[in-house]
């Protein structure tokens, strides 16, 4: 039996600011580079390696032991590692349980994506959290230092880039059974199973292309326009928001976390980049009319500017760690959306009666509560 | 919602004295929970029995009853506060079910006093396993298969529906008391008729076996606003069958999926509004089916619990300090988060380390005990330990245990080291399957011996991932021998990063500790410190709570020299080593601060108030071993460290750190040593001309029979350097002297053994003093009340002398003195008197802090451990205002509390062996009702009339006859066995005869205990047959709950007692009003 992480290959991993720290390698073995960030959640790795939102980021996983339940069939997300590379403190390579069926190093070794381990993920993460999301490079190849933090400062980032396209759905789709229940259209922008899991418990669901137009979802005629989550920056998908405006106040529409985004910028809002974003499953979020907190499942780089709504924009939750903006809702027009993830997956549950709540607003196109 | 303003007064009810399943983690919560509401502007009144608690501070609440925590005083209590709302859920099950009789009663009802915390429907549907077992159908959580049994019958038929094994679990009791595994009927039927003698309604719960499966809590905090979060998850080691108690645990979860630990996080919050824990803290239990992930919910507990502790260390989160505050109307999102700052308690915390709890066992104190675990709580207490890996918290715990183990294969403790073969593979498959504290260790063995993976784990039942991590460690030992490894950085770093300590790699490599340790200083390879903050370092800490790793960044910042005094802690509770020594902890901590320098703690015992974060201003959660204490020392460059507050912990470091160069405040270790060597302590006694008892020293029984003959029988032989009286006994003849010589020397090594002549039926007094180099304050006088030859720690005393005339305590308090000051004590010393014949003899001198002091300090209302550590930084006792020795004008009276119920089959015999595990003190004017308070407090409530059952040994015959009388006076019936009958009558007093057990002839004594007919017992005996003999009355007194003194003096105070009461009622009063001289 190996132990640890005797045996594998050094790892280098090198940030735009000129932090290098060494590990090993395990994963694909292949160079990555993206945008660092840290996730705080002590289970559901396997949910984050295929949620399309971390497209364009490498993900520092603060819990120190990851892998420990191997894979496990039907825990994906998506049908993608999404994730452009994986940091932890120290990767378990076997699995035991009556359910997993293969291993994480094999997994990853399975969709191309390299990781790293044995580095001091705290410390990591106390960089992130001091000096903000930074580039970063991931070698096992390069061991020229200086060569890969250059390649880190040239990285291209996540702000204007268009991230959805690469993994969006490329044709329409039907999902869950079809029983002439309200007809919900979702516009894939990197969308999670679980959400639309969840919706089509609610409505029948058909699930289109982040590039579909109004005019052609106007035709489809659906009950509810639903903007799902995504990669990146919302500022870099005009294509998406124009053919949103085109559809607002005609049909009911809510999103989640990009989707909200969208939903913000379409309604005048604008959005901004945070320092490190919100990665994880223990954020409280409460209602600004109400007294419950939820802890919720979040992923967002970019946040809802609170002062740039219009005024005709009721912001419905904030979240009480930074008191950012959570949700908004347009009576008038009939949207609302949230920034954290109802549908969880990973994380708790608290929110998931939210989808009960997208299903009477777009009966009634009324908030109730 | 803000908090309420239409209460004002609120009682908190402790856990009364330490026992095993109730331990000093419920002084960190309700110390919590009162300086939490004293915070938010309530009077706090405060119930607790248990003098070595920092909640019982005086200042801690406004009014402090250390009173029996029982119906009757409680209520006295409320009809003289008259509280508005009574808080029950922060003193474990006893509060609790004294919450629950108050309200049943009416008592709450009448004064008008309101539950808050927890309402009583919802204490009833947690603790009723049936209304429990109903109310989670209901919500559709699944359960093990069970049914609720009220009679023997009912069970039998019932267990064939169930199937074996069966779980037994009586309601209402603590720590598991009573739970047992039954694996066929006849087994069966035995247990069950114990368990339902023990639970106090006579029920008890059969349930479907799940052992092995896996065994997970979840801590979850609810507010009035019904938001509910998870504040830790945490996974046994041990599968289900162990108590969670006895279980090696480790937070958070690690084999559940997040789809598995949602539905459990489900599973907790649904359970938690069903049963209708309005707000506070809840500890839910779970088991898993590690062959198809079916989760089934165990059970729960509507309060703050020791899970809930250690919870609140693993996180960071104050579990029972913000449970205080949402009991009075706050939410979550109202109350910030201490370590943060900015961000409040509505969350979840997030953890960036793995922390192992390890549960410490005292089985060696109880020869006549199988070592095995089961759904009965057993150990005495436990460690915490953090590391950035399972396997580095592992190791660090192992060594945090002061089991003299520094990791899983020292090969000096390598267990079954005589056995080979076949017998070697039997024995230890046998140890795997069946739970037992060396279990870890067995299968260390097993891996180190090549067994299969896949039978040590169908053997063990452990989950896997956690046996991998047991079988890289010894994969890893294998590098320990590689030679050129000291040179190696590389390699030691892999080592250290996996948790070895330098004493195991020594210890597997042949060589010396400190070679290993100079090495790894010449490679510059050290630890560094990291944060506990609740967050995985996604907000700021601003709380120096730390422990070490071999990671690669340090957060200790900016570190000074000569800024700070570390005080080290008491390690893990075990008998002889408890909560007292935490409570000095504590306010040298305090006093340190106030003394204006930087408060350090070191300690790994998550029970405890001294590893609270906000206690001190930096806390280490490491291991007390000496080279986790010089890392910190290192980085730390304090003025100085004090080893006189932790008892025997620290002491056992103090001259392996005076060899390291670190600076030792208050005595120094050299006039530790000199009280612990008999030859250099006697020549001083001799110089002083102070008397001891005679004495010698043995290696073996040829020389220890030569000393015996020479000294007089009856002689006390001990090792040496021992606590807690360990394996020390009272001999008769030179029979006993030869068994003893072949057992001690062989449990202490080469260690040599201690001789010295009792002084039968004298009187032991303890004094605690604290010196500062000139002058000597005399705290406390303590009268024992059983006679020399008990263990001071399981002895009954008074403060002041209830008995002794002023003369002989003003001689007392002159040979403190001087041995104070020819000791150069700085700090405390605690001296032991035998005083025979109006002589004093000095028994033994223990310059630390001594297991007496936070009840001195109770009594008299000074705190003493604070002037003693104000004294150890540098103040004189003039400065601090102490003129002359206090003197109470009341009685304080402390009794012991023992665990022998857990142990079936123990005798309650007392000796000089410590057996008990905690204390209860009763307070009042005079000593008699005193007395009968501790008593009450320790749980024996003596009767006041019934049949009195005398036997006594011939030594004792002419001294019984005044007790006899005064029992005949009080309106008892005296019965009594031949010797003792005879004595009776020819003193011309009334009495029924009795057979002795061994007579032969029914009925005996047992048979009318048994049937109700005594009420009190008095039963002494010497000599090993006639201790045999007597073992059933003893140990039948004990399940019966009938009062029994084992030694006169304790007859002769209870009857004094009861005379007392006849005269006057029992008052209460808080101890505020004692200490300022305003008591009735």
């Amino acid at each position: 039996m190996k132990i640890n992480n005797i045996d594998s290959k050094p790892a280098i991993l090198a940030l735009e600011d000129g932090l290098v720290l060494e590990g090993k390698s395990f994963g694909f073995d292949i160079d990555a580079e993206g945008e660092l960030v840290f996730n705080t959640e002590m289970t559901g790795y396997q949910e984050v390696l295929t949620d399309p939102s971390y497209r364009g980021q490498m993900v520092v996983m603060t819990y120190p032991h990851i892998g420990n339940y191997g894979v496990v069939d039907g825990d994906e997300e998506s049908d993608n590692i999404w994730v452009e590379a994986f940091i932890v403190k120290e990767l378990c390579r076997r699995f035991y349980k009556y359910n997993s069926v293969k291993d994480l190093d094999t997994y990853l070794k399975e969709y191309k994506i390299p990781g790293i381990e044995g580095i001091d993920t705290r410390f990591l993460t106390r960089h992130i959290r001091e000096n903000g999301s930074l580039k970063a490079v991931l070698s096992s190849i390069e061991t020229n230092k200086d060569v890969l933090i250059d390649r880190a400062k040239e990285s291209p980032g996540l702000e204007g880039r268009d991230l959805v396209t690469g993994v969006s759905c490329k044709k329409s789709f039907f999902f869950g059974e079809k029983k002439s229940r309200p007809s919900c259209v979702a516009y894939d922008l990197g969308g999670k199973r679980a959400i639309f899991k969840q919706l089509s418990e609610r409505f029948d669901l058909e699930v289109i292309p982040c590039s579909e137009t109004a005019e052609t979802v106007l035709k489809k005629g659906p009950s509810l326009v639903f903007l799902s989550n995504g990669p990146g920056d919302p500022s870099a998908l005009d294509y998406i928001i124009s053919n949103v405006k085109e559809l607002l106040g005609k049909i009911p529409i809510v999103g989640i976390c990009l989707g909200h985004q969208i939903l913000a910028q379409v309604l005048g809002g604008k959005t901004y980049k945070l320092k490190f974003g919100h990665h994880g499953v223990n954020h409280p979020v409460r209602e600004v009319t109400g007294s419950q907190v939820d802890i919720t499942s979040q992923n967002h780089s970019f946040s809802v500017d609170l002062d740039s709504l219009p005024k005709d924009v009721e912001v419905t939750h904030l979240n009480l760690n930074d008191m950012t903006c959570e949700g908004l809702i347009s009576n008038e027009l009939r949207v609302c959306s949230v920034q954290y993830h109802p549908e969880a997956s990973p994380g708790p549950h608290d929110a998931r009666k939210l989808f009960d709540f997208f299903y009477d607003f777009c009966l009634s196109g009324k908030c109730d509560s | 919602m803000p908090r309420r303003t239409d209460i004002k007064k609120i009682m908190i009810i402790g856990s009364g004295p330490i026992v095993i399943g109730q331990a000093c983690e419920f002084d960190y919560s309700g110390a919590q929970a009162c300086k939490s509401l004293k915070e938010e502007g309530f009077d706090i009144v405060l119930v607790n029995s248990n003098p070595a608690t920092i909640m019982t501070d005086p200042e801690v609440a406004d009014f402090t009853y250390i009173e029996p925590i029982t119906p009757e005083i409680v209520e006295k209590i409320i009809q003289k506060e008259l509280p508005d709302a009574l808080l029950p859920t922060m003193g474990g099950q006893t509060a609790l079910n004294i919450a629950v009789v108050l309200a049943e009663s009416g008592v709450l009802q009448k004064y008008d006093v309101e539950l808050i915390g927890a309402q009583l429907p919802a204490i009833k549907c947690a603790e009723d396993r049936l209304l429990f077992k109903e109310a989670m159908r209901e919500v559709g959580l699944d359960l093990p298969k069970s049914e609720i049994v009220e009679s023997l019958e009912k069970g039998c038929e019932l267990s064939q529906e169930i199937g074996f094994p069966i779980i037994l679990r009586p309601a209402f009791t603590l720590g598991g008391s009573g739970s047992a595994v039954a694996y066929g009927f006849e087994d069966f039927k035995e247990k069950l008729s114990w368990a339902l003698s023990e639970s106090p309604v006579n029920q008890v719960l059969i349930e479907e076996s799940i052992l092995g499966w896996k065994e997970f809590e979840l801590e979850v905090m609810r507010d009035l606003q019904d938001n509910v979060s998870i504040i830790c998850s945490i996974e046994n080691f041990d599968p289900m069958g162990v108590h969670t108690g006895d279980s090696i645990t480790v937070a958070p979860a690690q084999t559940l999926s997040d789809r598995e630990y949602q539905k459990m996080r489900n599973a907790a919050i649904d359970c938690i509004r069903k049963v209708g824990v309005e707000c506070g803290g809840s500890n839910i239990q779970f088991g898993v089916s590690p062959h198809d992930g079916r989760m089934v919910v165990i059970e729960m507990n509507p309060r703050v619990s020791r899970s809930s502790a250690l919870a609140s260390k693993a996180t960071g989160f104050p579990i029972a300090k913000i449970a205080a505050k949402l009991a009075v109307g706050l939410t979550l999102d109202e109350i910030p988060n201490d370590i943060t700052k900015e961000t409040p308690a509505s969350f979840e915390p997030s953890i960036d380390y793995c922390v192992v709890k390890f549960p410490r066992f005292n089985f060696e104190k109880f020869p006549e005990v199988e070592p095995i675990l089961d759904t009965q709580m057993r150990s005495v207490g436990e460690v915490m330990s953090i590391g950035r890996t399972f396997r580095e918290a592992l190791m660090k715990s192992i060594r945090s245990l002061e089991i003299d183990r520094y990791g899983l294969s020292d090969p000096c403790h390598e267990i079954f080291s005589d056995l080979h073969g076949g017998k070697l593979e039997e024995k230890i498959f046998e140890s795997i399957s069946i739970p037992n504290p060396d279990r870890l260790w067995s299968i260390a063995r097993a891996f180190r011996l090549g067994f299969d993976f896949e039978v040590i784990w169908e053997k063990s039942q452990i989950d896997p991932w956690f046996l991998s991590h047991i079988s890289d460690l010894v994969e890893l030992e294998k590098n320990c021998k590689v030679p050129g490894l000291l040179e190696d950085y590389d390699s030691l770093r892999l080592l250290k990063e996996n948790g070895f300590s330098d004493r195991e790699i020594a210890a597997i490599r042949g060589v010396e500790e400190s070679e290993v340790r100079s090495s790894r200083y010449k490679l510059d390879l050290r630890p560094v410190f990291k944060k506990v903050d609740t967050c995985a370092a996604e907000f700021e800490a601003y709380t120096p709570y730390l422990y070490s790793t071999y990671d690669y960044e340090d957060e200790l910042k900016d570190m000074k020299e000569n800024q700070s005094i570390i005080i080290l802690g008491g390690g893990p509770n075990r008998i002889g080593q408890g909560i007292e020594f935490d409570y000095c902890c504590v306010h040298g901590v305090q006093a340190v601060s106030e003394a204006g320098f930087e408060s350090v703690m070191i300690n790994c015992n998550p029970e405890t108030v001294s590893t609270d974060y906000d206690i001190s201003d930096r806390l280490y959660f490491e291991p007390l071993t000496l080279e986790d204490v010089l890392e910190i020392v290192y980085r730390e460059m304090p003025k100085g460290v004090v080893v006189q507050f932790g008892g025997q912990t620290p002491l056992k470091l103090s001259n392996s750190l005076v060899e390291s160069n670190v600076p030792i405040l208050g005595t120094i270790p050299d006039s530790i040593d000199l009280t612990e060597d008999r030859e250099r302590f006697s020549e001083l006694l001799k110089e002083l001309h102070l008397t001891q008892p005679p004495s010698g020293t043995a290696t073996n029984y040829e020389s220890a029979k030569k000393i015996a003959d020479s000294v007089g029988y009856p002689v006390l032989v001990r090792p040496s350097y021992v606590l807690g009286g360990r394996a020390m006994v009272l001999v008769h003849n030179s029979e006993e002297l030869s068994r003893y010589m072949s057992d001690a020397v062989k449990a202490s090594s080469d260690r040599p053994v201690l001789i010295d002549h009792f002084l039968e039926d004298s009187i032991e007094v303890d004094v605690d003093s604290i010196s500062d180099g000139n002058e000597v304050l005399i705290a406390g006088v303590m009268e024992h009340i059983e006679e020399a030859g008990i263990h001071s720690g399981d002895s009954a005393c008074s403060l002041p002398p209830y008995s002794l005339g002023p003369e002989i305590v003003e001689e007392l308090k002159r040979q403190t003195r001087i041995l104070s000051k020819s000791l150069g004590v700085v700090g405390f010393n605690n001296v032991q008197f035998a005083v025979h014949k109006r002589q004093v003899f000095v028994i033994e001198v223990n310059p630390r802090a001594s297991r007496t002091v936070p009840f001195v300090s109770k009594v008299v209302g000074i705190p003493f451990a604070k002037v003693a550590t104000k004294v150890i930084a540098g103040k004189s006792l003039k400065d601090l205002g102490f003129q002359s020795d206090p003197l109470p004008k009341y009685f304080g009276v402390k009794e012991a509390v023992f665990p022998f119920k857990k142990f079936p089959g123990v005798d309650v015999i007392l000796g000089p062996e410590m057996k008990s595990t905690g204390e209860a003190m009763g307070i009042a004017s005079t000593f008699g009702p005193a007395f009968l308070k501790a008593q009450e407090g320790a749980g024996c409530k003596i009767p006041t009339k019934g049949r009195a059952f005398i036997s006594v040994r011939d030594e004792d015959k002419a001294a019984m006859i005044p007790v006899a009388q005064s029992l005949l006076e009080l309106g008892f019936e005296l019965v009594a066995t031949e010797g003792s009958y005879k004595s009776l009558l020819s003193n011309g007093m009334d009495a029924e005869h009795v057979f002795k057990v061994k007579d032969g002839q029914r009925p005996h004594i047992v048979d009318l205990m048994e049937e109700d007919q005594i009420q009190f017992v008095l039963n002494t005996t010497s000599g090993v047959q006639s201790i045999k003999d007597s073992r059933s009355i003893r140990r039948t007194s004990l399940l019966r709950d009938i009062f029994y003194c084992t030694t006169l003096s304790a007859a002769r105070a209870a009857v004094g007692s009861l005379r007392d009461l006849d005269k006057n009622e029992i008052t209460v009063c808080p101890l505020q009003s004692y200490h300022s001289g305003k008591f009735h």
